[in-house]
């Protein structure tokens, strides 16, 4: 896990030829890391244990537009030539199942115990800038609230992170409105960003100093250095998608009677995609797993969705047992109250949501709808204490009446 | 300040580590109406009974291995430990496997978890409570608090409202209550015929309930929602007047509603919520309301502070 936060610019950095890539794997592996990077598989590129290079989408690149994912051969031999896929760090750091807690009987009494797993230490290799501030997000829900998630916290400060700066965009990328990329800040060890030979290589932590300091790399030199700015620059030259945040909590938890809110619930199939995919989703329900004494049982966490019908069960009947409630709860959750929950949006614009949808739901399109057409609004209160004081009911500006009472 | 509910370090829950359970067992079943019954659950381990505290409307993730976890208010007397009184309905597979182990039955314990009622900063003022059915076990702690410190509040009132008077909580406990000056007013959805036919000893405490207005043989009680009682109720000062609310959705967003109309203040008004419950922690996202997490930001709520979201259907 990185010790310093400083802006990248301020790094030292060198040179690293394509073919020493290797290297560094091998130094990560020499030290005791399971190296996890971008490989292709099923016809995507996802994230799995990687040992060599060659299993790097080398000369691939990816085609994404809503509800649309394909991959295409590139002209070129890039490690790094493609966006994000369908994978994100989280199922590392907070696996998709993991054991949460045991119980045993022994002696007609339950023996609860903590699991004492191992986790492989993590090192991965190609992490985006959307995917750097969705680790942070996701830090901020498991590390740094009342109550820590011990799972979470075991593998994610054991971490080792290389991220990679964005040399293109998809269609679906929006990371310059969120403010999170496509430029690597900070969050890293060592951060790469691919030329035609090699990688320039920022540090961004004493752990990536001592590493970086057993690779056979160059200073950078002038045209080095300009390339890979000419490279940063093209990802951001190429972002066109855009989403306007501008007071966007209030304009969400404001609208939530909005008529937007069925028109994309006869579109979306609650099919739980978009949450399964992105990389800040923290959903997730535990199952009791016992053996076939019934002595021995786990207690299992796995990955749930608010799209999910029985995820809002309550005595014997679903709270929101509609498309229309549960893309809402899903679309104010990731974009409005988790400003109030965590002191940041839940979304990155990493655009994975756009992409896997497979009716091609744009979740910027939704938010310009709503912002396009105010129905009714609730004033709310600012940020600020937001939760601390007394909203009232009102009538927006445009005159129309707020909406019936449900009571 | 009073401080009588301040807890500086609750016990129970690590932190670091809120998915281990304490290991616990179930020492008594008190019946206490059709399908409802209190059991009092010891933690085992005698240290961590002893140093388990918590703040009156906090709520325990009870656990009966191989089926799962329910999130149960704790319905005792906060200054003492052990046992913990839960007030349980039966209503689905995890209640009923509980009811059908009864006493003795060995189970996991999570907690304490959430918020508490505003005991503390009812100091001076008057208070109203105002509970539905089973409401009434969550809201149990704060009258023990309110009365074992009587003389720092004003007028102490309960307004109870249960489908049918078999339904009526802890109808032993209101004569003690009375004594202890908590004015206690019932009103039932229905009288029903049979009522006269439970005139027998409460089974949780043994005492025939004669006395009581609410035990006579046929109910000659009020008939009617809460909310009614709550109007007739003459205000001495309602500026001045805390109430506190728990029990079905639809009661308490109608008590909130009354309480305005009579005056009393959006920040004098709290309610306990509730939602799918599943790590009690904010880890899971499944108690969702609006921006609120019912486990870590409630369950206990001001008025004010998810007033706009109260109206929202399925939110």
């Amino acid at each position: 896990m990185p010790e310093v936060e400083q802006p990248s610019d301020s790094h030292p950095t060198a040179f690293l030829p394509t073919a020493d890539l290797q290297i560094l794997i091998d130094r990560l592996m020499d030290d005791g890391f399971q190296v996890v990077g971008p490989t292709v598989d099923q016809g995507a590129i996802v994230y799995d244990e990687i040992r060599s290079i060659q299993e790097l989408p080398r000369g691939w690149t990816d085609l994404q537009e809503a509800g649309k994912y394909r991959l295409k051969r590139r002209d070129d031999d890039a490690c790094f030539g493609f966006v994000v896929g369908p994978h994100s760090w989280k199922r590392f750091l907070f696996p998709p199942m993991a054991q949460v807690a045991s119980a045993d009987r022994v002696d007609a009494a339950w023996v609860m115990r903590t699991p004492t797993d191992d986790p492989p230490r993590y090192a991965f290799l190609g992490v985006r800038a959307c995917e750097l501030a969705a680790i942070d997000v996701q830090d901020k829900v498991f590390l740094r609230g009342p109550y820590v998630d011990p799972i979470y916290k075991k593998r994610r400060e054991a971490a080792f992170i290389i991220a990679v700066n964005c040399t293109q965009a998809a269609p679906t990328c929006f990371c310059t409105s969120m403010k999170t990329g496509p430029r690597c800040k900070s969050g890293f060890d060592l951060a790469l960003t691919e030329i035609r030979d090699g990688f320039l290589l920022e540090i961004g932590s004493q752990a990536g100093r001592t590493l970086a300091d057993r690779l056979p790399t160059s200073p950078a030199t002038q045209p080095q250095l300009e390339a890979a700015e000419a490279a940063r620059h093209r990802a951001v030259e190429q972002i066109t998608k855009t989403l306007d945040t501008t007071d966007i909590r209030n304009l969400l938890l404001g609208n939530l009677e909005h008529p937007r809110w069925n028109e994309v619930a006869k579109r979306c199939l609650s099919c739980t995609n978009c949450t399964m995919v992105c990389p800040t989703c923290f959903c997730s329900s535990v199952v009791e797993v016992a053996d076939l004494t019934g002595d021995h049982v786990e207690r299992q966490r796995q990955w749930d969705s608010c799209f999910n019908s029985d995820f809002s069960y309550m005595n014997g009947g679903v709270v929101r047992n509609d498309i229309s409630s549960r893309y809402r709860q899903w679309l104010t959750h990731k974009l409005a109250s988790w400003h109030d929950q965590f002191g940041s949006s839940g979304c990155v614009g990493c655009g994975r949501c756009i992409t896997w949808c497979p009716v091609g739901i744009d979740l910027t399109e939704e938010v310009a709808a709503i912002r396009g057409k105010k129905f009714a609004s609730i004033s709310l209160v600012q940020l600020d204490g937001g939760n601390q004081q007394a909203p009232t009911r009102s009538a927006d500006s445009s005159g129309e009446a707020p909406p019936p009472c449900s009571a | 300040m009073l401080g009588v509910t301040r807890v500086d370090a609750p016990a129970g829950c690590d932190p670091a580590n809120p998915w281990l359970a304490l290991s616990a067992v179930v020492d008594e079943v008190l019946a206490e109406t059709p399908g409802v019954a209190t059991y009092r659950i010891r933690i085992q381990d005698e240290d961590a009974a002893r140093r388990f505290r918590y703040r009156p409307g906090q709520f325990n993730m009870l656990y009966l291995p191989g089926l799962g976890e329910i999130a149960i208010s704790i319905s005792g007397d906060p200054s003492i430990a052990s046992p913990l009184p839960h007030t349980i309905r039966e209503a689905g597979r995890i209640t009923q496997a509980l009811a059908k182990m009864g006493t003795g039955a060995p189970i996991g314990l999570r907690g304490p978890f959430g918020t508490s009622w505003p005991v503390d900063d009812c100091a001076g003022k008057d208070v109203i409570l105002v509970a539905g059915g089973i409401g009434l076990a969550p809201l149990r702690p704060a009258i023990y608090t309110l009365l074992a410190n009587r003389p720092h509040f004003g007028e102490l009132t309960l307004l109870y409202g249960a489908r049918t008077p078999d339904d009526l909580l802890y109808t032993c406990e209101f004569d003690d209550w009375r004594k202890k000056g908590l004015t206690v007013f019932t009103t039932v959805d229905r009288a029903t015929r049979g009522w006269h036919a439970h005139v027998r000893p409460h089974p949780g405490c043994g005492q025939f309930q004669f006395p009581l207005e609410e035990n006579r043989g046929a109910w000659t009680g009020n008939v009617g929602v809460v909310t009614l009682l709550l109007e007739r109720l003459r205000l001495g000062r309602p500026r001045e007047t805390v109430l506190i609310t728990c029990g079905p959705e639809i009661m308490m967003w109608y008590t909130t509603q009354t309480a305005r109309g009579l005056g009393l203040s959006e920040t004098n008004l709290w309610m306990s919520w509730e939602r799918n419950m599943n790590c009690a922690v904010g880890l899971c996202g499944h108690c969702q309301f609006g921006p609120k997490f019912i486990c870590k930001d409630g369950p206990v709520f001001r008025y004010d502070r998810i007033a706009p979201f109260l109206e929202v259907k399925s939110l």
